[in-house]
């Protein structure tokens, strides 16, 4: 593949190096469906999201101080007195928000067009322990600025661990350094917070290299058949992601300047002490549905494999859906399941910020059975009755006869 | 396409860039001042210092934004030593009464001006070198009594930061 490069010093060094070879076959000649629609936006810009957050986070690491005595005045300095310090803070809160966001709708666009089916798989097993390690980025970054959501937060989610049988006590005390949330808990979160966004972009770049294996998804989901079913991702995706982002930018900037802290809990501007707990203590937003399966079942160890649970049956996703037809535009009874698992999840983001009590147990109850339902029972038996239509030929052989494709 | 076409492309192509340009910088800027100093830093600005407590001959070192401050009580003898110093005999050629406000206080930021280090000569037991001033031990140079410099590899006069006397005893620096 001899790259023809208009600058000879470009020439020069890929010839080299083919650093240039690479980016312009990973992001400029990459053939693309030509079909993609919006819901393709959300890997690009989950991708700037992990951009502005590395950016905003070694900004404020630069200001911050992991010790307990001094966290909170850190935070409250880098808001007050450092130069912009109070855009860099509110950038980064309100990024992890939007990043889960993107990321979420990115996820679901996956399990709509069943981005996840062979030869999928791995991709798609690379974006769910991309899911995790944000997890827990978020969560020991959550704990920083040692608020009392902060403490609490992290005293709950360390004590999960110590539902595990026999050695639960001691996995707990490894985790804390010690017998409660101390200093020790927080100057290994800081470093982990710091350490693991670098692990997310080597798995990231893992999941483009898998991505460009076979190419991009696309929403009739079927493969490309001629070469003119695609086209170049330079102009057409580069201008279309631009777009995306420059609507996706508007929004961000909309509540980092107007509503800074409407995803955030003003406990967390109280310091952390370690002797009262909050009345009403609850997790992010975005940790919420899981936190509502957690509770909805009435023991320790089923609670914790159950929250676990729900992040390993997406790992098993590309082998419980065993439909041979990729898109949910071509499975009509799907349609129906998927819309319904999509208002579940959002009735246990709902439930899970509620009180743990009455009716709220019971329908998180509900919800969480569904959630279960969907991927276990639903999905592997609407893999043997769901008659699917007829498949259009290509990407550039429209069906009029079939319904559903807009 | 036709000619039209083309440039109505480039001039659009043209703007995006543009725009994009300018909105990274303005996005990059916050990142870079991030680093300068901080409202609290800036706030540090100022120290006081209460001069009849140090009588004549003797040195004081203040704090100023995290920098020594040398306040020496210059004796008559030092005074007169400093001033009869030959302009042309100076590497940074500069009058003593250009240095003191009132001459027998000479206030000098104390960090030598070669690569930062302290010069000694503030305390009675530390050697002031050949001109009775400092004696930087990083790389041997030499400040007389009114803080030039004289002998080594320093360029500048130790620097007169800003300061006021507020009143007959007490001296603001900043």
């Amino acid at each position: 593949m001899a790259a023809n490069f208009s600058n000879s010093l470009v020439r020069w060094i890929d010839h080299r190096l083919p650093v240039f070879s690479y980016l312009r076959h990973a992001a400029y000649d990459y053939p693309t469906p030509k079909n993609l629609n919006y819901w393709w936006n959300f890997g690009s810009l989950a991708g700037i999201s992990l951009a502005i957050m590395i950016v905003s986070g070694i900004a404020l690491a630069m200001n911050y101080t992991p010790h307990v005595n001094h966290a909170f005045d850190s935070v409250e300095r880098i808001m007050r007195d450092v130069n912009y310090g109070w855009l860099i803070r509110y950038i980064h809160m309100n990024g992890a928000s939007f990043f889960f966001i993107v990321v979420y709708i990115h996820i679901f666009r996956g399990v709509y067009f069943g981005s996840y089916k062979s030869p999928r798989e791995l991709l798609w097993i690379l974006g769910v322990i991309i899911l995790l390690l944000m997890m827990a980025t978020a969560f020991m970054g959550y704990v920083l600025p040692w608020g009392q959501m902060s403490f609490w937060g992290a005293t709950v989610i360390t004590n999960l661990f110590s539902a595990v049988p026999l050695i639960g006590e001691s996995l707990v005390t490894w985790l804390w350094g010690g017998f409660s949330i101390d200093n020790p808990t927080l100057n290994r979160f800081f470093v982990l917070h710091y350490l693991f966004p670098f692990i997310i972009v080597s798995i990231v770049l893992l999941h483009i290299v898998a991505l460009h294996r076979f190419g991009s998804n696309n929403p009739l989901g079927i493969d490309i058949k001629y070469p003119n079913d695609t086209i170049p991702f330079h102009p057409y995706y580069t201008i279309k992601d631009a777009y995306g982002l420059g609507v996706f930018l508007i929004l961000f900037a909309g509540v980092v300047f107007f509503a800074p802290n409407f995803f955030g809990e003003p406990d967390n501007y109280i310091p952390s002490n370690p002797l009262s707990t909050p009345l009403h203590i609850v997790p992010e937003w975005y940790f919420l549905p899981f936190y509502a399966i957690l509770r909805s079942i009435p023991d320790k160890l089923g609670g914790v494999i159950s929250m676990f649970g729900s992040i390993v049956v997406l790992l098993l996703l590309p082998w419980l859906d065993r439909s041979p037809v990729r898109s949910g535009h071509f499975r009509g009874v799907f349609k129906i399941f998927f819309g319904i698992l999509l208002i579940d999840i959002v009735a246990l983001g709902y439930l899970g910020g509620k009180p743990s009590r009455g009716m709220y147990v019971i329908f998180s109850r509900l919800a969480t059975a569904y959630y279960f339902a969907y991927f276990l029972v639903i999905l592997p038996v609407l893999s043997k009755f769901d008659s699917s239509r007829l498949l259009p030929k290509s990407i550039s052989t429209p069906m009029p006869e079939v319904n559903g494709i807009e | 396409m036709n000619n039209k076409n083309t440039s109505r492309r480039d001039f659009l192509i043209t703007t995006t860039n543009a725009f994009g340009i300018v909105g990274v910088a303005c996005f990059a800027w916050p990142f870079i001042d991030q680093m300068n100093p901080a409202a609290d830093m800036l706030a540090l600005a100022k120290v006081d210092c209460d001069l009849s407590k140090i009588t004549a001959g003797q040195s004081a070192t203040l704090i100023w934004r995290g920098k020594p401050i040398f306040v020496r009580h210059r004796t008559a003898q030092e005074i007169e030593k400093a001033n009869l110093v030959k302009l042309a005999d100076l590497p940074d050629p500069e009058d003593d009464s250009s240095r003191a406000q009132r001459p027998e206080y000479l206030i000098v930021v104390g960090i030598c001006t070669h690569l930062g280090c302290v010069p000694l000569g503030q305390n009675p037991n530390e050697p002031k070198g050949e001109y009775e001033g400092w004696f930087c031990p990083c790389h041997g140079s030499q400040y007389d009594t009114s803080g030039r410099i004289r002998k080594g590899p320093a360029p500048t006069n130790l620097p007169v930061p800003k300061y006021r006397y507020v009143s007959d005893t007490v001296v603001r620096i900043g």
